[in-house]
């Protein structure tokens, strides 16, 4: 799903890689990317699931206003996957729920 | 608590220009936003801009972002990257929050804060898009058009496979060029009402490329379990209701919403400026006057916050409000202020045509409504 | 606004035949010569500075749509990489046999190569023949839009307005 070559972008970049464990599973993203790109380019679309109705949640508006995106990285909940970048040896688990109870 | 003499919320086109005004002037500015890559909607608008010279005609918005942003750093503007402002307090205190930590090894979300007392502000954080309600709405899959942009333009990375974009102004048609650009098939686009909203030569573009425009039709509902799989569209008649018997199933796994955008008022309103309702500016905006001031003395407003228009429009606004912001302007100083008449011009001349009439008619209702009742301070 | 750009997002021949920008059949058939399709008053003048035999007009305001002075048109077709829109084209019916070429400006990939054999659409997206890509490439001034030429039956020069995308996936290769 990475866009490897773009008539106006040019060739993608070399970056370092970096790994994410999302759920357990390993996931490869790129240096200096927002978590949420990372999933979306290993195909993860679902962030996680509201409070009352356990409905999936995934990007809304990709720039950090809608917290639609948010999961739990590193054991902190509620972060916005779309403007946090990613990190080396980063835990990110799908939410369900908000705030602190999510995280237990 | 650092001192400044203007904090600008927002590094995109606008609050970038209002920086790069304060700085030339000798002024101190701080410019906050929450991305760590500034720039704001400049930086994943990978087509060559419109209007004039003088407004980088021909020059595409990512290149603009990079010579705005080697600007504001030459004049030593400051830019506080990964921070949100959470609070205006009278005088002006600003509060911002770290929104993108550097240490993200969990220290339970108890993120650091800053103040800055700032002799004026200016509001240019932007907008919002809209969103649409329909059944299945909330499938993982549905995002914005501007969020499928920042996938492909800034992430490059693809939200899907097929997608139906869901209205024909300019950012659904310039999103859908540009999904096409990333190897992602558009399956059509479809637009409420009866003519399509956006420039002819942007629809030209995804018409000759092979994609439908459908106007008159609507989204029924997006079909899936936890990610869209299909979408549903029907024709509407006048009254915009769907009309039976005309439901067309597209297979698609990405529904794009291009339904507008609304200016970004919650700092504003928290500030305890007032707010009108402005259709032609896409919904509740700042009343703010012909020198962008707010009812707020010394809070000003610029770019998508004070209306829904362009890149360019924001460039100007932002040089207009810095300058403002950091003369301390109040409307009637505006009178024989050469730089601020001619940023008014060029605005104008971006506002001419009929696909600007109503915003032209709105910026002046509101510079008529807005005689800022300064109360006594 | 003109009727069919409204409301399905692309120029008539009718709409055309009016347009400022479109020169007369016979200015065609001399030579190579611009067409521009821009008809709705826009705030937008970049193909003015970008012609060097000045044959393009906007004036003030910028609204204004395009006017096209034939004659001084030579067809170099530097324009048709700096209109914002890509709506400019070059059309030459000069050419012998039943062959005419259309330039066209062209931001995908991959970008065709000279001798290939593609398909023409019109601007409605359909697919009205076959042509031979004579033409196709960047240069440092055109910033990333290429012109593509292609050869198509001559009855085609007012159709041709793009070229059929092959089926891609992203990176260049056919799927």
């Amino acid at each position: 799903m990475r866009i490897e070559q773009h008539p106006i972008l040019g060739p993608l970049p070399e970056a370092r890689e970096v790994t994410l464990r999302v759920d357990g599973r390993v996931v490869t993203a790129r240096e200096g990317e927002p978590i949420a790109a990372a999933l979306a380019a290993a195909g993860i679309r679902v962030h996680r699931y509201t409070a009352k109705r356990s409905e999936a949640r995934g990007i809304l508006c990709a720039i950090g206003q809608c917290t639609d995106c948010a999961m739990i990285v590193n054991g902190v909940a509620n972060v916005r996957t779309c403007i946090t970048p990613v990190a080396d040896g980063m835990v990110v688990e799908t939410q369900r729920g908000v705030g602190r109870r999510s995280e237990m | 608590m650092s001192v400044v003499d203007v904090l600008v919320v927002g590094a995109g086109p606008a609050g970038l220009a209002a920086g790069i005004e304060v700085a030339k002037r000798g002024g101190r500015v701080c410019v906050v936003d929450r991305n760590l890559e500034p720039g704001g909607q400049l930086i994943k608008q990978i087509h060559k801009f419109f209007g004039s010279r003088e407004h980088h005609a021909g020059v595409r918005g990512v290149d603009i972002a990079v010579e705005l942003l080697e600007e504001a750093r030459a004049l030593g503007v400051t830019l506080r990257l990964g921070w949100e402002v959470f609070a205006i307090r009278p005088g002006h205190a600003v509060d911002i929050v770290q929104a993108v930590a550097d240490d993200t090894t969990g220290s339970a979300g108890n993120a650091p804060t800053e103040s800055f007392d700032a002799r004026s502000v200016v509001l240019a954080a932007g907008a919002e898009e809209n969103a649409l309600r329909f059944e299945g709405w909330t499938l993982a899959g549905v995002m914005g058009a501007g969020a499928a942009q920042t996938l492909i333009n800034v992430w490059r990375v693809r939200p899907g496979k097929r997608v139906l974009m869901v209205g024909a102004g300019n950012v659904g048609l310039i999103v859908s060029y540009q999904l096409l650009q990333a190897g992602v098939t558009v399956a059509a686009i479809i637009e409420a009402a009866p003519r399509i909203g956006g420039y002819g030569v942007h629809a030209a573009k995804i018409r000759r490329a092979g994609v439908p425009i459908l106007t008159s039709h609507t989204i029924l509902r997006a079909e899936g379990v936890e990610c869209v799989e299909g979408a549903v569209v029907a024709q509407v008649d006048g009254t915009w209701c769907p009309i039976e018997g005309t439901e067309r199933r597209f297979e698609v796994d990405v529904i794009c919403v291009a339904v507008g955008l609304h200016p970004n008022t919650r700092l504003a309103s928290l500030a305890g400026c007032r707010l009108v309702f402005s259709p032609a500016l896409g919904g509740w905006v700042p009343l703010h006057n012909a020198v962008l001031e707010t009812t707020v003395p010394g809070i000003y407003v610029a770019g998508d916050a004070a209306g829904i228009e362009e890149a360019s429009t924001a460039l100007e606004e932002g040089r207009l409000a810095g300058i403002a912001a950091y003369e301390r302007l109040r409307d009637v100083d505006a009178e024989g202020h050469a730089e601020i008449a001619a940023i008014q011009r060029r605005l104008d001349d971006l506002r001419g045509g009929p696909f600007c009439g109503g915003i032209r008619a709105a910026k002046s209702a509101l510079q008529t409504a807005g005689e800022t009742p300064c109360p006594a301070t | 606004m003109p009727g069919n750009l409204s409301q399905d997002g692309y120029l008539s021949l009718d709409e055309l035949e009016s347009a400022p920008g479109v020169p007369a059949h016979d200015r065609m058939r001399r030579g190579p010569v611009a067409v521009v399709e821009c008809v709705q008053e826009i705030p937008c003048n970049p193909c003015e500075a970008a012609c060097p035999h000045h044959a393009i007009q906007v004036g003030t305001p910028i609204t204004n749509c395009p006017v096209l002075d034939a004659e001084k048109c030579t067809g170099c077709g530097l324009c048709v990489t700096q209109c914002p829109g890509l709506a400019i084209f070059v059309v030459d019916l000069s050419r012998s046999g039943e062959t005419a070429a259309v330039t066209l400006p062209y931001e995908y990939l991959p970008l065709p190569e000279a001798g290939e054999l593609v398909d023409v659409v019109d601007r409605s997206g359909e697919v009205v023949g076959r042509g031979r890509v004579l033409r196709a490439a960047t240069t440092p001034a055109s910033d990333r839009t290429a012109a593509v030429t292609v050869e198509v039956a001559r009855e085609h020069g007012m159709h041709v307005r793009g070229i059929r995308r092959k089926e891609v996936d992203g990176n260049g290769h056919d799927r």
